[in-house]
């Protein structure tokens, strides 16, 4: 037995930064967003006990169902449109030659630079007066709309910045994906007589549908976690049309100093990214299940 | 198919392969072209599209009004350090995650699982909360220390070890090898691949985040390169949009150099989460 704990000591041993960076920088804050989100405190006076108001505040505001709305919103937008955007760039660039591939590195490097970098050049790019995205809708006649002065245009303006950001990703993880499906399968299909169209039906779709959950599941969590985009181009506004969780987050704390009301939109936050890490991870394992048949239909 | 099917088919694939290249490449090269005005040319004529020569007054500017060397200094021992700790750290935890036998193994791993569910956005304010009262905010240890351990990394470097085999380390320890040399002088070898591309990632984003300096920094003494860019924006009265963008082209040149390097290792980085 002595033996035993031994080996149990040294493995502790090489276990313990990890463990003790986890448990005082994840666990602990963790657990301190949950006992401030039931207290008021301004970093300044002695914090009270609150109970529940924190939460039933942002709920009868109708703050909380604002923001989420406004983040489900955005992220529908982002997800749909980068994983639909990223699948056909990935069908269009799955082939050898110097223009695909510089064409692959010129769309993946967005997803690469940084996002102060993309925020500060979409801002540029869209500036009400002399933006040069203004200035071609005028050239073309038109009158532009204010990108990001407008509440109902700026969340699009700024969601569509990010679908040019992130579609980088999903192309490559489903160019990966399309690696992995066999050649023969599609030699096969062809052989059989059939189309492009049905052989995207038949061989290729199959074989992507889990990579597209990942995908989708994936850029959602993403999308749910918007803020340097938002802070750098709109700072939540006009009239909050763009304050998205995470920005609400970050105003409640060093703007308006409730340390319990921005605890409160942690703890809701962190239930609904929970949740939607854990469909994640259920996909990760179908896909793992899902490249299983392509395979045995390779050697059948 | 039809021969004249087929060029038609190849035409309609070309134009389209052109257009994704300018939608991606186009405001980069509009950065770059702004970068190199005066500011009066901006003013005058915003959308005219190329400068009337290279002119490095916007350059100029922005290492006047920002201590730019100080920030990319700053950048730089802050993602250095973040990857060099987070490779370190992990091959020991992953090895006795896969390779040892002891009480609470489950409980630990779960312990990593779990912790990739959390990302900073969550547990910023407790811990600005924990530096603030040991009075270590606007510190490079408040940037750097939270990012030592990846949940990430030492999950996938413990997969990866699952697949080396058991008598690699066996014949190392019957050679004498203590438990960190063969952490670190045979199984790191090994797993360089894996290593390198967690390295680099994690680099390449530490370099680029904003949102965890900007909560944590207070003055320019340690404050990285993206927060210095993005005060470019407020310095002066109206934006001086040819020095945002010479900040811009800064920033972004080191990251784009790296990729067009290593572009390899990033994807397999990314495909492999």
């Amino acid at each position: 037995m002595s033996a035993a704990s031994s080996r149990s000591w040294r493995s502790w041993a090489l276990l313990a930064p990890t463990v003790l960076t986890l448990g005082l920088f994840v666990v602990y804050p963790l657990g301190r967003a949950l006992f401030e989100s039931v207290h008021a405190w301004d970093m300044l006076y002695p914090r009270r006990a609150v109970g529940l108001d924190n939460y039933a505040a942002l709920a009868k505001s109708g703050a909380l169902s604002d923001i989420a709305g406004r983040t489900l919103l955005f992220a529908g937008i982002v997800v749909s449109l980068s994983t639909a955007l990223g699948l056909g760039l990935a069908l269009l660039l799955n082939r050898p030659g110097r223009l695909y591939a510089f064409a692959r590195g010129a769309i993946f490097s967005a997803y690469v630079v940084s996002w102060v970098a993309v925020a500060l050049l979409w801002l540029w790019i869209l500036d009400d007066r002399a933006g040069a995205a203004t200035r071609l809708v005028e050239a073309l006649g038109l009158k532009a709309p204010r990108w990001l002065g407008d509440p109902k245009v700026a969340p699009i303006s700024l969601a569509l910045v990010t679908v040019w950001k992130v579609t980088g990703y999903s192309m490559i993880v489903f160019l990966a994906a399309l690696q992995s499906v066999p050649r023969s399968l599609h030699e096969a299909a062809a052989l059989d007589g059939a189309g492009a169209l049905r052989r995207f039906a038949h061989v290729t779709w199959p074989a992507l549908r889990p990579t597209t959950a990942f995908v989708v599941t994936t850029s959602l969590i993403a999308s749910f976690q918007a803020f340097d985009v938002i802070r750098v181009m709109t700072q939540g506004g006009p009239v909050k049309s763009t304050t998205l969780f995470v920005y609400a987050i970050y105003e409640e704390v060093f703007i308006n100093l409730r340390v319990g009301r921005a605890s409160a939109l942690v703890v809701v936050f962190f239930l609904g990214v929970g949740a939607l890490t854990i469909v994640n991870a259920w996909a990760l394992r179908k896909r793992s299940v899902g490249t299983a048949p392509t395979e045995k239909g390779t050697t059948a | 198919m039809k021969p004249p099917l087929r060029i038609l088919g190849v035409g309609v694939r070309t134009i389209a392969v052109v257009a994704a290249v300018l939608v991606w490449l186009t405001p980069y090269v509009w950065m770059t072209l702004t970068s190199f005005k005066t500011s009066p040319e901006v003013l005058a004529n915003p959308s005219a599209p190329l400068p009337r020569a290279l002119q490095l007054d916007a350059y100029r500017e922005v290492f006047t009004a920002i201590p730019i060397a100080r920030s990319f200094a700053n950048s730089l021992v802050m993602s250095l350090s973040i990857a060099s700790l987070q490779v370190l750290l992990a091959l020991p935890a992953g090895y006795a995650l896969a390779k040892t036998r002891f009480t609470g193994r489950r409980a630990a791993f779960g312990l990593v699982v779990a912790c990739l569910l959390v990302p900073p956005q969550i547990t910023f304010i407790p811990v600005f909360l924990m530096f603030g009262s040991a009075h270590l905010v606007n510190t490079m240890a408040a940037l750097v220390v939270p990012f030592a351990v990846s949940a990430l990394g030492t999950f996938l470097v413990r997969q990866a070890l699952l697949s080396v085999p058991d008598e690699i380390i066996e014949a190392a320890r019957l050679d004498g090898a203590s438990e960190l040399r063969v952490v670190y002088l045979v199984l790191g070898p090994i797993l360089r691949p894996t290593l390198a591309a967690m390295f680099l990632f994690s680099f390449v984003y530490h370099y680029s985040d904003y949102f965890w300096p900007l909560v944590m920094t207070t003055d320019d003494s340690v404050r990285p390169l993206p927060l210095s860019i993005a005060l470019l924006k407020e310095s002066g009265t109206g934006i001086r949009w040819n020095v945002v963008m010479a900040g811009n082209v800064l920033l972004s040149l080191p990251v784009l150099a790296i990729f067009a390097i290593a572009q390899r290792h990033i994807v397999r980085a990314v495909a492999m989460r």
